[in-house]
């Protein structure tokens, strides 16, 4: 008896202790089980826009998660605490635990359940229906279900491809050794999007320059990235350039070998500022707010939103270490994606 | 590109990247195996690891020298071994229970940790490449085996001294006697939980330089879960390696190799969709296991807690 009580004590701490880390974080303070009831009854234009968001990663994962986050909390400091909440969930890479908790945020009053992520879809169809007042927005996609009768769900697709199009431009101007390493996740979604678009901006720049690619197979395999780019820096790349949170492990090793790494999503420079030479980032703050108008304007969803240069939902932050010809070429790639002079041709692997 | 993989240069490549790769594994698993050779398994590595990993990383972090990191580790990872002989040995838990508990428990401790006092992953200065001077010239054994970090060298001197320390020492020929038969061991006068303690702590505090040897060595970085799986493959490498430290060495040594060998092939470009690639290391493993396995017995008292009879 003695020992089966105490595994099972262990594992109902653990689970406890899992399910507190898991659970809503509500920012501000104050978003409690009273306050959620009080707003639900209330008029929904008279209270604060309140925003559950939901990552497959965490806050501080320097790449997808992170970007929203950020962009999210600047918008808050715009508009203010008391007309925007925010509550937010990391973690939810597996897509059951992320559906029991769009479900729950969209119980508890929140106006805007962001689910950030493209294996969110097929959760998110089932639910919608189910809470019509709330508004739903996910991606990479363009699928809103709007062909189903759903009409409550935005989609939303950042051009990686511009953003790996104009890193692409930058490496390609920084290569000596005519090689670039791209340390990858998987080869779908928004990081194919990202590798397709690289290829194509150093194809545009210097069709001499080769670019390896390689996957690891996944978005967490901090080690195996980091081997990544050990191989791409032996295999001759003189810049590197990747996607995913995983891309931290081969910051590192660019780190330790001095080699330039040019990023995408968020500002990656925070980990490395002395080689993290350019980060393509994704600025979520004008999307999220044309969601917010559009919905205080009555269209609850169906509409799919873009991020791009044209937007200034891409932008790229140039580190001072550059060359001018080089963040030139970029600038002028920008507006070129900007104004439409520039097509991304994208050629099959 | 067929040539170009085949070349000298990308099989001296290939093997660097194997040996270097084999680093965190050679420590979590000949640590986990000192454990189940005394009957205790431990599926909380991987926790431990990323314990390990962030204290080593902190330590850095806010200025001390690597080697006070790799301190760091090795005393947290022994405090996360001794709450694991807490539970699984003093109080008798479900050893596997118990394991994934510590690992939960490891998993979101350092990842709060890197929230509350670094924030976002910030690049440290761990330890340098440090090439053997002579060894280093010799031609192929050089540039593969002694172009590495110093935790990539001691790893690999682990091997002989787990040899050591498991064959010819009485600590060793008590591991292994509380491992296959506690009560004839008990009766000769070795307490048998005290060895227990010992062997997991010991692990547990190997497992901890595992996990500095990602964050302070082949990354300079930590990243909330940065180990993805990795300790939970050093415990199968125990398995794999027959709970001897040659065979977790080999073990080891191929599903890195395999591993290095797939990076090498994408990034020369050699056409095998990426999904396939990444999948060889664990086929390999697996196939290994199916047709060499079952040939070693594992430690007769493994995950059965001792209780004295009375």
């Amino acid at each position: 008896m003695r020992k089966v009580s105490w595994g099972l004590i262990l594992v109902l701490i653990v689970g406890l202790i899992l399910a507190a880390c898991a659970a809503p974080v509500a920012a501000p303070a104050g978003g409690g089980q009273a306050a959620a009831t009080e707003a639900a009854a209330e008029a929904e234009s008279a209270g604060p826009i309140r925003v559950a968001l939901l990552m497959p990663s965490t806050i501080n994962d320097i790449s997808w998660s992170q970007s929203m986050y950020v962009s999210l909390k600047e918008l808050q400091d715009e508009l203010g605490a008391d007309k925007l909440e925010i509550a937010y969930s990391e973690n939810m890479f597996n897509v059951p635990d992320a559906a029991a908790a769009i479900r729950d945020y969209a119980s508890s009053g929140y106006n805007l359940v962001i689910a950030h992520g493209a294996q969110y879809g097929d959760s998110l169809m089932d639910i919608a229906p189910d809470f019509p007042d709330v508004s739903f927005a996910w991606g990479t996609t363009t699928r809103t279900g709007k062909d189903q009768g759903i009409e409550n769900i935005f989609a939303y697709e950042p051009r990686g491809d511009q953003a790996g199009y104009v890193t692409g431009v930058l490496a390609a101007k920084l290569t000596k050794s005519k090689i670039i390493g791209l340390v990858g996740p998987v080869d779908a979604g928004d990081a194919k999007l990202h590798v397709d678009g690289f290829l194509a901006g150093v194809k545009a720049t210097d069709p001499d320059v080769k670019v390896n690619v390689s996957f690891t197979g996944s978005f967490g395999d901090t080690a195996l990235a980091a081997e990544a780019a050990n191989t791409h820096i032996r295999a001759g790349a003189d810049v590197l350039t990747g996607s995913a949170q995983q891309v931290v492990g081969a910051i590192g090793v660019a780190k330790e070998n001095g080699v330039p790494w040019l990023g995408v999503q968020a500002d990656q420079s925070t980990a490395a500022p002395e080689i993290v030479l350019a980060s393509a980032i994704y600025d979520w703050t004008q999307l999220l707010r044309d969601i917010i108008a559009m919905r205080e304007a009555g269209t609850m969803g169906g509409e799919v939103l873009q991020l791009t240069y044209a937007n200034g939902g891409i932008r790229t932050i140039y580190s001072d270490a550059l060359p001018a010809e080089a963040v030139e070429a970029a600038k002028a790639a920008e507006a070129g994606l900007a104004d439409g002079s520039i097509t991304i041709v994208v050629e099959p692997r | 590109m067929f040539h170009e993989f085949l070349s000298v240069a990308t099989l001296i490549g290939i093997a660097n990247s194997g040996v270097r790769l084999a680093t965190p594994y050679l420590y979590a698993a000949l640590g986990e195996m000192f454990g189940q050779r005394s009957g205790v398994l431990n599926l909380g590595v991987e926790g431990v690891m990323l314990m390990g990993a962030f204290a080593a990383y902190y330590t850095v972090y806010i200025g001390g020298d690597p080697w006070l990191g790799v301190l760091a580790a090795i005393i947290v990872g022994a405090l996360m071994g001794l709450l694991m002989a807490l539970i699984s040995v003093t109080m008798q838990a479900q050893q596997g229970i118990s394991g994934i508990g510590l690992t939960l428990f490891g998993v979101g401790l350092s990842s709060l940790l890197l929230k509350v006092l670094v924030g976002s992953p910030i690049g440290i200065s761990g330890f340098s490449t440090w090439k053997v001077p002579g060894l280093n010239s010799i031609p192929v054994i050089g540039p593969i085996f002694f172009e590495h970090n110093i935790l990539v060298y001691i790893a690999y001197l682990l091997v002989p001294v787990s040899l050591y320390v498991l064959y010819r020492t009485t600590f060793g020929l008590k591991i292994r006697a509380v491992g296959q038969n506690p009560e004839a061991a008990d009766s000769l006068g070795v307490r048998v939980n005290a060895v227990r303690y010992g062997t997991v702590m010991l692990g547990s505090a190997m497992a901890g330089i595992a996990g500095a040897s990602l964050s302070i060595g082949l990354l300079n970085i930590f990243q909330e879960n940065m180990t993805n799986g990795l300790g939970f493959i050093a415990v199968a490498l125990v398995y794999f390696g027959g709970w001897r430290p040659l065979g977790v060495l080999i073990g080891a040594l191929l599903f890195s190799t395999v591993n290095a060998l797939q990076l090498w092939m994408q990034v020369l470009g050699v056409p095998i969709p990426s999904d396939l690639a990444v999948m060889m290391p664990y086929l390999l493993t697996i196939v290994v296991l199916a047709v060499g396995g079952q040939r070693i017995r594992q430690p007769a008292a493994l995950t059965k807690p001792y209780e004295r009879g009375e």
